[in-house]
Formats: structure tokens, sequence, C-alpha cells
């Protein structure tokens, strides 16, 4: 079972929870990035994300589906989002469960690291004195 | 052949604009048209990567270009 949303709105990590909440179940990990306030010693404003989201969306599924078969997952939910977040604001939250933990760790990890390589989404730092595309230069 | 081009990230920052249309002789794959945008827009030579989709799909240098194409381009990505 899958679930992959690119959101507008602020995310909720009980949504995930619950969609991975599974009678066979005996570990749910969730992971959830946030914006943080410094960058290299430099106060970071906010963040703007933008996305190529029918591309997103195909390549989070993409990546859920080959956790579901490496680890025999039972449920994943992969929410997305986009727009302008304030420090503190949840970026993405990835939840995974499976019968036993360890499982439930390895993919996660997993499923954060691809995302972060291979799924069409960009974010903008703004500073007081500027801004940068993250990771785009060497 | 006419290919209409969409940017995303500091891809758009570098081209000026969310999308246009360009025509193009002597272009056959993704390949000759990435040569063509680094000759055209020399910052995407400084970037970190550079890669095309087509089909919302990532595709390879060889992947045959048709005209009405639609080819996005995917700057280094930074999500999560």
């Amino acid at each position: 079972m899958l679930d992959i949303q690119i959101h507008s709105t602020p995310l909720d990590t009980q949504t995930c929870i619950d969609f991975t909440s599974h009678p066979n179940a005996g570990g749910n990990t969730v992971f959830v990035g946030t914006v943080r306030e410094f960058t290299k010693g430099k106060k970071v404003l906010r963040l703007e994300f933008e996305s190529y989201e029918p591309m997103a969306i195909k390549e989070m599924t993409k990546i859920a589906k080959l956790a579901e078969e490496k680890w025999s997952t039972l449920a994943i939910s992969i929410h997305h989002r986009v727009g302008v977040l304030s420090i503190g604001e949840l970026a993405v939250v990835i939840a995974v469960s499976t019968p036993h933990r360890k499982a439930s760790f390895e993919a996660c990890e997993f499923m954060i690291d691809t995302l972060k390589e291979t799924v069409p989404i960009w974010k903008k730092e703004i500073f007081e004195d500027g801004e940068v595309w993250v990771a785009a230069h060497p | 052949m006419t290919i209409k081009l969409v940017a995303y990230g500091i891809a758009k920052d570098i081209l000026g604009k969310h999308q246009m249309e360009i025509q193009l002789e002597a272009v056959n794959n993704l390949g000759d048209l990435k040569e063509w945008l680094c000759q055209q827009y020399p910052d995407f030579q400084k970037l970190r990567s550079l890669s095309l989709a087509v089909n919302e799909a990532y595709q390879d240098d060889d992947f045959a270009l048709n005209t009405e194409d639609e080819v996005v381009i995917i700057p280094p990505v930074s999500g999560g």
C-alpha cells in the first residue's frame, strides 16, 4: 500500500502514520525533514520549494515500490511539501511499516536518501543578504 | 524541429523563463540538445549535474527527439 502526495499546505505527520498502521506491523519508522535555521553559519529566513509535480510523484512512487520489494513493507506514506516554508516547518514526512523494526529503519533511510538524489524537487534558501538554490553548484 | 523547453529551479533562472519554444536544426537527440544548451547558456556548465526529462521520466543522451517534444531541464535536485 502506497500513499504518495505533494502538498502546498502544511504536512501532518499523524496522517502518514495512520496510513501505515497495519495489523501485521511490528514497527513503524517515521522520518520528518524540517527547515533548519542556519546553513554554514548563515541565518536562513525561509525556504522555497518547487517541484515538477507529475514526475516527482512518479519518482517517489518508484522509490516506494523499490523499498516495498526489497524490505516487504506493509505500507508506505510519503508526503512532500512545496511552496514557502518557515524555520521548523515540515518539508517531508516518510512513514513505513514492516513486521519487524529493522526493515522499517532500513527502508525509511533508503527512501529519504534516494528521494534527495532523484526526485525533481528544488529548494531555494533565502538569507538576509541573498538567496541560493541548494546543491546546484559543485 | 520545434522543441518546447520547460525549466525548474536554477535552470529557470539561467534560461530566464519557465517555458520557451526553440527551433533547432542539426539536433537529433538529447545529447545534442544538452550541448546546444551549454553553448547558448554557459551557466549550465557550472552546475553539479544537468539532466533532461521527456514524458515525465529521465532520459539518456541518445534519446531521439521528435518535433513538438517537450523537454524538461532538471538541474541538481534538492528535495527532502
